[in-house]
């Protein structure tokens, strides 16, 4: 019966009802979005480095993050294959530079120099023509998310890169960056022709290291060694870059703010809807405190209303954040929402909801059964 | 059945002090539908939330059961009206979102006697007041002769030895009122139960095996009547 007297208080109140479920979609809503677009950007930050397959990185000293950072000064990937340990070293050519669009406009990008024999970083998510169309003269291959950007249609179309022309000869998908700055993948040699860089500099070496060296090992031999670079872990360089562009610059802490300022509405609406509907109910109550009733029997009507609250308010707040996320598919947002998300988001907004439930619980436990009696 | 000794309630605090009852003492016997009458302010209600476990006396003592209501924790208190007391209220105290018939399956839940077959049960309380086609009608649905007739219904279930009613016919016309005394007096029959029936509606005195009179806190006339039929006293 308790699950029937909630049930009943729950749905009896319709306006009460409507005003409980706004409060927590909201709220889901809110929080589903601002997670997901934080774990989303923190996706789009660790994209590059996630597939490299690189274990160390040997970076420019104090390097932030993969998009903003200058070259290095030269030599380091031959430094690098001359010490023990180290089984390959690849050179990654990274920097933003300017694309001019077909209509005289400019639009920064980021130019990724790498090349696909050496087993470096090269462009995944192919959904139009092909990896080796690199290799043809000029080539660059953009993302579906940016063409409009670049005020390119597809393969064939393009624009210049510090004055020397680039063509879009494949098309990625999913290939995002935190800044909005289009990626621009190219050969190694190309990308050092845009850059005006030395045929031995680049932005990045990336290195493996023998099955039987350890990973540590090489790190601090290769710091050691090589001047005037940092060398870095990949999980290190990962987490620097997350830390810059989301904590450094404030977006991540918005990010999360957004999210807590969700809970907080939806900790307050909630709140104030079932102390409201309890006030309403008090006589009712009452009654069953009269009746014989234990505290913790009246407790659960409440409880049971605040889960109610909670599963329905879920499912629905749910449900219009997938639409979201689905109508926000091809734009250069990524909202990301993994089933563990959604599920520590149920768990998040039955914990709100079971919360908000601590007034009405007072309340009701400071009754006094006498009040049935009141004429 | 139940027992009260010196009872004195105090109500309010410093200048608003009132002191509701002076030292009652009355107990109540098994098969005898008991009347308190007085008028308002008298101390009636006070008395009848005293019984029902709801006010503590400030002073004196009560036993229900056999069980000494002195020290009992809220908790202790809601044990004993589960066991042993059934209330009927003025204003009937039903649930409005809940029909008839699980208002009273409500009382076997909180009694945690709705395992099996509460609906069962419930049913056959509630043809025992009338109401076997009225079931799933909610109190809106229901006049106020039938609102009572549930609530009789809701505080029977549970099988408790003591009811208490707080004025059950206020509310009710002459032949609703008449309807119900007539039932809380069949009930009263039952050997191993007591009614206790706090009023001012005089119309109801046929009704009553004894009336006790209560007038500032103090029981002024304690008169026993014997009953040959239901509604009907023996002069």
């Amino acid at each position: 019966m308790v699950y029937t007297l909630a049930l009943r208080n729950f749905i009896h109140d319709r306006i009460s009802l409507i005003v409980t479920l706004v409060g927590i979609v909201f709220s889901v809503v809110l929080m589903a979005i601002q997670i997901g677009l934080y774990y989303g950007s923190q996706q789009v930050i660790t994209s590059m480095i996630d597939h490299s397959g690189a274990q160390l990185w040997i970076t420019p000293i104090g390097a932030q993050s993969f998009d903003d950072s200058p070259l290095l000064k030269g030599g380091e990937k031959y430094a690098a294959l001359s010490r023990p340990g180290v089984a390959s070293a690849v050179d990654l050519a990274v920097n933003i530079m300017g694309w001019k669009r077909p209509d005289g406009g400019s639009q920064a990008v980021v130019v990724v120099g790498t090349d696909p024999d050496d087993k470096g970083l090269v462009a995944w998510n192919l959904i139009a023509g092909s990896a080796d169309a690199i290799y043809k003269p000029n080539a660059v291959i953009a993302d579906k998310a940016y063409l409009d950007d670049l005020q390119v249609k597809g393969i064939g179309d393009s624009g210049e890169i510090n004055d020397q022309k680039a063509v879009i000869v494949a098309i990625t998908d999913h290939i995002r960056s935190f800044t909005t700055l289009p990626y621009l993948f190219t050969t190694l040699t190309r990308a050092r022709t845009f850059m005006h860089a030395a045929p031995d500099q680049s932005g990045f070496v990336m290195v493996r290291v023998k099955p039987d060296a350890k990973v540590e090992v090489v790190q601090a031999d290769l710091q050691k060694n090589l001047r005037a670079v940092d060398v870095l872990t990949n999980q290190q360089f990962l987490d620097r870059s997350v830390h810059h562009w989301l904590f450094a610059t404030g977006a991540g802490a918005a990010l999360i703010a957004g999210a807590v300022l969700g809970l907080i509405v939806g900790v307050v609406v909630v709140a104030q809807t079932l102390y409201a509907s309890t006030k309403d109910h008090l006589n009712e109550f009452a009654t069953l405190r009269a009746l014989g009733a234990s505290a913790s029997y009246i407790v659960r009507v409440i409880l049971v209303q605040a889960v109610l609250s909670a599963v329905i308010g879920y499912l629905i707040g749910m449900a219009e954040a997938l639409v979201i996320i689905w109508a926000t598919r091809d734009t250069q947002l990524v909202i990301l929402l993994t089933p563990m998300l959604a599920l520590a988001l149920f768990l998040i907004t039955l914990g709100m909801c079971v919360f908000s439930a601590i007034s009405a619980i007072v309340k009701v436990t400071r009754i006094d059964p006498a009040m049935v009696f009141s004429r | 059945m139940l027992e009260a000794r010196g009872i004195t309630r105090v109500l309010g605090e410093g200048e608003a002090q009132v002191m509701a009852l002076r030292g009652v003492t009355l107990s109540l016997r098994p098969g005898e539908l008991t009347l308190l009458m007085g008028p308002s302010g008298s101390g009636k209600t006070t008395l009848l939330s005293i019984f029902g476990c709801i006010l503590a006396p400030t002073e004196g003592t009560l036993t229900i059961a056999g069980q000494s209501t002195a020290g009992m924790k809220a908790e202790q208190l809601a044990e004993l009206r589960r066991k042993c007391i059934g209330f009927i209220f003025q204003s009937y105290n039903l649930f409005p979102t809940l029909t008839a018939e699980e208002n009273v399956m409500l009382a076997l839940d909180v009694r945690r006697k709705a395992k099996g077959d509460a609906r069962a049960v419930a049913r056959k309380a509630l043809e025992g007041v009338g109401l076997g086609h009225r079931l799933r009608s909610y109190p809106r649905k229901l006049s106020g002769g039938e609102r009572q007739r549930v609530a009789i219904a809701r505080s029977l279930v549970g099988d408790p030895s003591i009811i208490l009613a707080d004025e059950p016919t206020a509310a009710l016309d002459g032949v609703n009122g008449k309807a119900v005394m007539e039932l809380l007096a069949v009930i009263a029959q039952d050997k191993s139960r007591s009614v206790f029936v706090v009023t001012h509606d005089s119309r109801i005195l046929p009704f009553a095996d004894r009336i006790v009179r209560i007038e500032d806190g103090n029981i002024v006339s304690d008169l026993r009547q014997k009953r040959t039929k239901l509604g009907e006293k023996a002069s």
